[in-house]
């Protein structure tokens, strides 16, 4: 488990939701939400408009259609390092001062990378709307790098890799799962890219994939706020418009899995790691590429075998076999190509991993036996709408909510067929993808196990 | 702390971001809600076309909340604090009151744990209690649709909490299960050390989550020790933000919380006088790759005069992310640390200046140099005109930024009264901010600043880089 999440919930928040909240916009009822819009201009950016007068604020964002998994091979972790250069400046803006200049007009701003997208983003006062665009499409053509400014970077992700991976067990166990579960695609390549390769990332491989992919045809603008349709049109026009578009870029084409034929186990023993914890993965379809109505059946599945305190695991394993001390799981959907189910489960001080593995199993087991219930499908559904709903009452979490669908392949009409969909689900099609999916075949378990250390002491003052 | 020992692992559906910078709350363990909202507090700015009315709903029994109508959105926020925190566990105790904000989802009423849980989900309630130093809040939402119920269970948390054993012993055994994981993590084990070398045997020395003797020595008669001294309405404060009328709200009001005691049973306690000098470091080995640096100072009250020139001060030092002079000399120009900050940290009874960063083992001694240096550099010479300019613009101008969500908004609000700043607040602040002269900042910058007064504490292997 991921115990820094706790000050990153803000975050992955939007991240987590962006799929299955985009997914259930309730078309058949009375419209959720806002009236959100769509054109696209001359050169290819797409552009996403999403009305929230109830604060003078604007969230502005601009996505590309690459991450992490669009990476050529050995030099893991660019489209990350490149997203740090991004701030590095322009030939009108010096190195460094890009977020400075944001802070100094009240703003705030930030980007971030996953395996299928980047994206940068400020948060401003409406009336600075003109000033960010006018930045970002500066640096969407016209980033500058400095030799030493690559070379001080690559030391601070360094470090970040230090902070997120190495100095955590269980993260280091995460990652290892990962690159196990894929044996082909490249979703087994963390997203921060692996040490050895980092270390010698340089400016050239940062400019290649800057100029490959960094163009408005490559891009999505979404701005959400105290803003019309009408206005960031005239704006986009101004800033966007006159970029010049990329060459057309090949369809996103990453190497499948072969099929799964074993199951995949990994222990990982750190005398830091805490507390002896399970966590699987299986490997299935994301919602870009799940045969129809099965990733929302494996949504509604997952809520209601492993996810929170009233799912089938936690019931059974904490509350009323006390086995373990606390269980989770969920469904990863938003990959283009893959998604997958995760479980885990902290067993309770001298209970075993083989028990607690069997209790898992026998949970999963019985709903591929015997279904789940009509009022279990009801509460599973149910919070995913009320979640939907909850959303829109943040605008950044909107914008995120579109910019990701779209970035990674959805259209308008994708997101909001989707309730449609949801609301499809019956019980038979839960056990139906339980029976499919939750093969252990395709799976990897990964076991974190303490071992004895010297307890660390203070050595007192220097 | 529900989430924390519940929620799913993998960086959540398996999204993980990987973001250019952190803020400062990722970090910092310490930095709990309470602070944040005291912090953004101060960044409330004004003279903003944006008219936001804030109402002081009086209920027929006298208990008072302020209130934002907003019907675009169909949902209700509501936040409240109770005044009493972990500072308020008896010797012997720690943990309890951290271990009570665990316990009010946990059955109430005739519902046990498991049908309370689901209860929340059938009526797509969010409830969350928090436990901090000084306070206890919490915060609620609910779809304007199912309100009536939804207020009836959070009342039913709120006034028949049962506290049953089945349900206090799951709850103690995730939090003995975090203290094992922080006790493995540098982070955590650089903060809890900090603040014990700093207040000692003060109760802000101690750890808000107890330790394992502790926690294992807890009762049902424990929580219901504590619960009965903070629940109750005398230091109350509420915030609500949604589709709801002042009139509803007044009965909701009475409903919810009429019932709870008028006295509140909590005792006052110490002031804490920490001893700062002497350049002190306290080092503890773990086998990391990379070393966290948690260092501080003593600092102002919220209520003293000098807290707003001290918190722009802060922003400029190491609060500013990329606009402040630690990021720029520690990350910009030397590649130490992916992320470094400082913060206020205002308390009832104290006050600090906390900051913190990572760095490989073989740096820690060039960082911490750089970090006495920023302060001493600070404190001689203050900030330059163009760098206070720029703090102000940001501080008055990013305002509405903390307003656009109806949680947002409740947060504000209620931290506002918990510091009793008045509904006014909100209009004066910016230009109390503005007020602020060079010459008064640079005078704070000399009495509140100093590099050799400054505790370190360092988790890693120094030794070993």
């Amino acid at each position: 488990m991921k115990l820094d999440w706790k000050g990153l919930g803000h975050y992955f928040f939007f991240g987590l939701v962006v799929l299955f909240m985009t997914s259930v916009a309730l078309k058949a009822e009375p419209k959720q939400g806002p009236d959100v819009t769509y054109f696209k201009l001359e050169n290819g950016l797409d552009v996403v408009v999403i009305p929230d007068r109830r604060a003078p604020v604007v969230t502005h964002m601009v996505w590309y259609r690459v991450g992490a998994a669009d990476e050529l091979p050995g030099v893991s972790g660019i489209a990350h390092f490149l997203e740090h250069l991004m701030f590095k400046g322009t030939e009108k803006i010096a190195p460094g001062e890009f977020s400075k200049i944001i802070a100094r007009h009240g703003g705030e701003d930030n980007a971030f990378t996953s395996q299928d997208v980047t994206a940068y983003f400020q948060r401003v006062a409406k009336d600075k709307l003109p000033m960010v665009m006018e930045m970002e499409a500066d640096r969407m053509a016209n980033l500058k790098l400095l030799e030493k400014d690559v070379l001080t970077e690559r030391d601070v992700i360094l470090e970040e890799r230090r902070s997120r991976i190495e100095n955590s067990p269980s993260s280091i166990l995460s990652e290892q799962l990962g690159a196990s579960l894929y044996k082909n695609h490249p979703y087994g390549i963390p997203v921060i890219g692996w040490m050895h390769e980092m270390a010698v990332l340089n400016r050239q491989n940062a400019l290649d994939h800057y100029n490959k992919y960094y163009a408005p045809n490559n891009a999505i603008l979404v701005v959400a706020g105290d803003v019309s349709s009408d206005e960031v049109r005239t704006l986009a026009e101004k800033y966007y418009g006159p970029i010049a578009k990329g060459p057309e870029l090949e369809p996103r084409k990453r190497q499948l899995e072969p099929p799964s034929v074993a199951p995949r186990r990994i222990t990982h023993k750190d005398e830091r790691a805490g507390k002896l914890t399970l966590q699987r993965l299986y490997l299935v379809p994301s919602y870009k590429s799940a045969p129809k109505g099965d990733s929302e059946a494996l949504e509604l599945l997952m809520k209601i075998a492993a996810e929170g305190t009233t799912s089938r695991l936690y019931k059974k394993l904490v509350i009323e076999d006390k086995l373990a001390s606390s269980t989770g799981g969920g469904y990863s959907a938003s990959g283009m190509e893959y998604g997958n189910l995760y479980l885990y489960a902290m067993p309770q001080s001298g209970v075993s991993i083989d028990k607690i593995e069997a209790a898992i199993d026998d949970v999963l087991a019985d709903i591929v036996a015997n279904g789940v219930s009509e009022l279990e499908l009801a509460r599973a559904r149910n919070s995913y709408i009320a979640d939907y709903i909850y959303g829109n009452d943040s605008q950044s979490g909107l914008a995120r909510r579109y910019g990701f669908a779209l970035a990674t392949g959805w259209s308008i009409q994708d997101i909001e067929s989707y309730p449609t969909r949801l609301k499809a689900v019956t019980p038979e099609d839960i056990q139906q993808v339980a029976g499919k999916y939750l093969d252990l075949k395709a799976s990897v378990t990964g076991v974190l196990q303490p071992i004895l250390k010297q307890t660390a002491e203070v050595k007192g003052t220097q | 702390m529900k989430h924390f020992l519940r929620c799913k692992s993998y960086g959540e559906r398996g999204l993980n971001l990987f973001f250019s910078k952190l803020f400062q709350m990722v970090f910092s363990p310490v930095l709990n809600r309470l602070v944040f909202g005291v912090i953004l507090s101060l960044l409330l700015v004004t003279k903003s076309a944006h008219a936001m009315k804030v109402e002081k709903v009086t209920s027929p029994l006298g208990i008072e909340a302020w209130l934002v109508q907003e019907s675009n959105v169909p949902l209700i926020a509501m936040q409240f604090s109770f005044k009493g925190g972990a500072a308020q566990d008896s010797t012997g105790k720690e943990g309890a009151t951290y271990l009570l904000s665990g316990m009010l989802d946990e059955g109430a009423g005739d519902l046990t744990s498991t049908a309370f849980q689901e209860k929340i989900e059938e009526l797509t309630v969010r409830m969350s209690f928090e436990a901090s130093r000084d306070h206890f809040s919490g915060n609620f939402q609910t779809l304007s649709e199912r309100k009536e119920e939804g207020f009836s269970l959070l009342k039913l948390a709120l006034t028949k909490p049962r506290f049953d054993e089945d349900a206090l012993d799951r709850v103690r055994k995730q939090i003995l299960a975090s203290l094992q994981f922080e006790a493995n993590n540098p982070q955590n084990v650089a903060t809890r050390a900090w603040f014990k070398s700093a207040y000692k045997d003060h109760v802000y020395g101690r750890p808000t989550k107890g330790t394992p003797e502790s926690l294992n020595g807890l009762g049902r008669e424990d929580l219901s020790d504590v619960y009965g001294k903070i629940f109750t309405r005398e230091h109350l404060k509420i915030a609500v933000v949604g589709d709801i009328s002042a009139k509803e709200l007044g009965i909701i009001l009475d409903d919810v919380f009429g019932g709870l005691p008028d006295k509140s049973g909590i005792k006052d306690i110490a002031e804490a006088a920490p001893v700062f000098g002497g350049a002190e470091v306290d080092m503890i080995e773990m086998g990391v790759p990379q070393s966290v640096i948690q260092f501080g100072h003593q600092a102002v009250k919220r209520a003293d005069d000098d807290f707003i020139p001290a918190y722009i001060l802060n922003y400029i030092l190491g609060g500013g992310g990329f606009a402040s002079r630690l990021m720029e000399e520690v990350r910009e120009k030397r590649g130490l640390a992916y992320s470094i900050y400082s913060y206020l940290y205002p308390l009832e009874k104290s006050s600090l200046i906390l900051g913190g960063m990572a760095t490989k083992n073989s740096s820690v001694n060039e960082a911490m140099a750089l970090i006495r240096s920023e302060f001493k550099r600070m404190s001689n010479e203050g900030p330059t005109a163009e760098e206070f300019q720029n703090a102000k613009n940001y501080l008055t101008g990013s305002y509405a930024l903390r307003f656009d969500t109806s949680s947002k908004i409740a947060s504000q609000l209620l931290w506002i009264q918990v510091e009793g700043l008045g509904v006014d607040y909100i209009e004066k602040r910016n230009d109390m901010i503005n007020d602020v002269s060079l010459d008064q900042i640079k005078d704070v910058a000399k009495r509140l600043l100093d590099g050799d007064k400054l505790r370190f504490t360092i988790v890693g292997s120094p030794s070993q880089g």
